[in-house]
């Protein structure tokens, strides 16, 4: 008690106060953020587990006001879509990052590209369908499936260049320096090294930016646009789930609605799926 | 040695091999660089396009454009400022929201959380970062927007609403969806990507400093003000930032529950547009000319502001970095 009777009782006090109201208010943020998480699932599962059964995946779209349908054509365009996104975005981003990372140390040229690329990564997505309409739907006169995956293209790619670079370079530069040592030219060693020791990195890189554009609505407005129809035409108008999903939420009719709820919730454990198999990948791979 | 003497040395075959492979290097060189290249042209590409395609509109109006309310199809007069003050009020109270509870979810996660529970919550903070934006507007349009009519708007009218000064802020009906809705939902939107920026920037304060501040019997609360938020001021205004330049362009959360009304109205409670609303919802319908010049005015100029915003935020983010490696 003598020590106690030398500090200030009050300021002590209030500190200790001050103390536990901040991490109570900061105990209440994470308790809001996990509501909100839950929240957002529960309702998705509520609301959505009812419309999700085989026919939402072997019908097509109904018209508006009719009853039964399914979702088929738009999970098939999104399909067609996003491979098809991957496909072209993912030997880009490689390239580029092998780039940045094999050449781009100190030139001033790679710092650009990198800073463009950590902008291009939080762009306004709606802007890049403007763009793709632009450069692209106002050319050929008509939306098509191939539109919308350059749309997403653009948005997966700066997610495929900066996880590539970063993946590469925590590869050990000894590594490098040992196949260089061997004789090996520098694409080789870029290939069958550098790529090849990253690569659990590299495929979480792309399953990244899978993950990102599978959700991704706004681009595809204005390029992809939607089908009413199955169709299998890259060169024709798609049907597509986030924009399905945005036209049959805005409708009046109780059956799109329902729909909508249905394809809401397999988009979302799609892309929560994604998200946590290439954790999983990714950790055991850097323990192991 | 130089190299003449040392393909000398070398057989004629090895040297063949040798030219084959340094043409193959040249190559993957200039390979590579073409695609790192294929960003920048992109970017400006984006650029070149939307100022082109928004001549016609920027040429008519001039840059009163962007300080114009009118918003006539039909009357081919067109103005951006609703769209523009919608998408800046509605990011600015996201920021208001989500600011405070991110930095509360970042100290929970990097000082109060037990060691186990770290990862999967970090996890669960990052899995709402990724739930895609049209299902936070669906959820905001079918459950948040019902229960904030019933219970937010008149609580909010209730008491803020009659404070003078601040009244008009808070009146109207009670219809659920308009400009605070939409805020509220965005707020909700960035939370975890503020979040988890400040979690990482946390993290990066030498435990040394920390723990002479425990040392000298510092609670955790001065630690974190005094000690983690000097030191990674800069790091913190950056992930800020990055936030708001995602609210700024955010399109589907925002499109369901603004209401897409072209009007202007001090009352957060009216509905009102953003920009990327209101290109959601009319591009598609927009007959060339003047309408359409005008929604890629809209869309030039949200461009540019979220790229300044991004760009400020990158600088910030980069210059931590780099100080830590300074430092360590």
């Amino acid at each position: 008690m003598i020590v106690q009777s030398n500090m200030n009782a009050s300021i002590y006090r209030a500190r200790k106060r001050t103390n536990i109201i901040g991490m109570a208010l900061s105990m209440f943020a994470m308790a809001l953020g996990m509501v909100f998480l839950l929240w957002i699932l529960g309702v998705l599962l509520v609301k959505g587990f009812s419309s999700v059964n085989l026919q939402m995946f072997i019908a097509s779209t109904p018209a508006p006001g009719s009853e039964g349908g399914g979702l088929a054509n738009a999970i098939m365009g999104s399909l067609l879509i996003v491979v098809s996104c991957t496909l072209i975005s993912t030997p880009i981003g490689v390239l580029a990052g092998i780039y940045l990372s094999e050449y781009g140390a100190r030139s001033k040229f790679a710092a650009l590209t990198r800073f463009v690329t950590d902008i291009m990564l939080s762009a306004p997505s709606i802007v890049i369908g403007l763009f793709v309409y632009a450069i692209l739907v106002a050319q050929v006169r008509h939306f098509s499936g191939w539109a919308g995956t350059v749309a997403l293209a653009l948005i997966a790619i700066p997610v495929v260049v900066r996880t590539t670079e970063n993946m590469l370079q925590l590869v050990p530069g000894s590594l490098r320096e040992a196949a260089y040592a061997l004789g090996a030219p520098k694409w080789k060693v870029a290939f069958s090294v550098t790529l090849k020791a990253a690569q659990s990195g590299v495929v979480t890189g792309i399953l990244l930016a899978l993950a990102r554009v599978s959700g991704e609505t706004a681009p595809l407005l204005f390029t992809a646009l939607n089908n009413q129809f199955f169709s299998m035409n890259m060169n024709t108008p798609m049907a597509n789930l986030p924009v399905v999903i945005f036209q049959f939420a805005m409708s009046p009719y109780e059956n799109w609605v329902n729909l909508a709820w249905g394809g809401a919730l397999l988009i979302t454990f799609v892309v929560l799926g994604l998200n946590i198999i290439t954790r999983v990948v990714f950790r055991s791979k850097v323990q192991g | 040695m130089n190299t003449s003497q040392s393909s000398d040395m070398l057989t004629p075959q090895a040297e063949k091999i040798l030219k084959i492979q340094r043409m193959q290097d040249f190559l993957f060189h200039k390979t590579t660089l073409f695609f790192a290249l294929s960003v920048l042209i992109t970017l400006l590409g984006i650029i070149i396009s939307l100022v082109i395609n928004a001549w016609p509109a920027l040429k008519a109006f001039g840059p009163g454009f962007f300080f114009t309310v009118e918003w006539d199809i039909i009357n081919g007069q067109f103005g951006g400022l609703i769209a523009i003050f919608g998408t800046v009020v509605t990011a600015l109270i996201a920021l208001l929201i989500a600011v405070p509870l991110s930095f509360g979810v970042a100290v929970f996660l990097t000082e109060t959380c037990p060691i186990p529970l770290r990862r999967p919550l970090g996890t669960a903070v990052e899995l709402l970062a990724a739930v895609p934006s049209i299902i936070y507007g669906m959820f905001g349009l079918f459950i948040f927007a019902p229960l904030y009519a019933e219970y937010i708007q008149p609580a909010l009218a209730a008491t803020l609403g009659q404070i003078p000064g601040v009244h008009y802020l808070f009146a109207g009906a009670f219809n659920g969806i308009g400009i605070l809705c939409a805020g509220l939902i965005l707020a909700m939107m960035i939370l975890p990507f503020i979040a988890s920026v400040m979690r990482d920037v946390f993290e990066i304060v030498p435990p040394v400093l920390k723990e002479s501040a425990y040392g000298i019997g510092c609670t955790t609360w001065e630690v974190v003000n005094k000690i983690v938020l000097p030191y990674t001021k800069t790091g913190v205004i950056g992930g800020i930032m990055l936030g708001l330049g995602r609210a700024l362009g955010e399109t589907m959360a925002v499109t369901f529950v603004i209401g897409n009304a072209h009007k202007l109205s001090a009352s957060l409670f009216a509905p009102g547009n953003s920009i990327a609303s209101t290109l959601a919802n009319e591009f598609g319908e927009a007959e060339p000319g003047l309408h359409f010049s005008s929604l890629f005015a809209l869309g030039l100029a949200l461009f540019v502001i979220t790229f300044i915003v991004l760009a400020l935020a990158k600088l910030m983010l980069a210059r931590m970095e780099a100080g830590q490696g300074k430092k360590t």
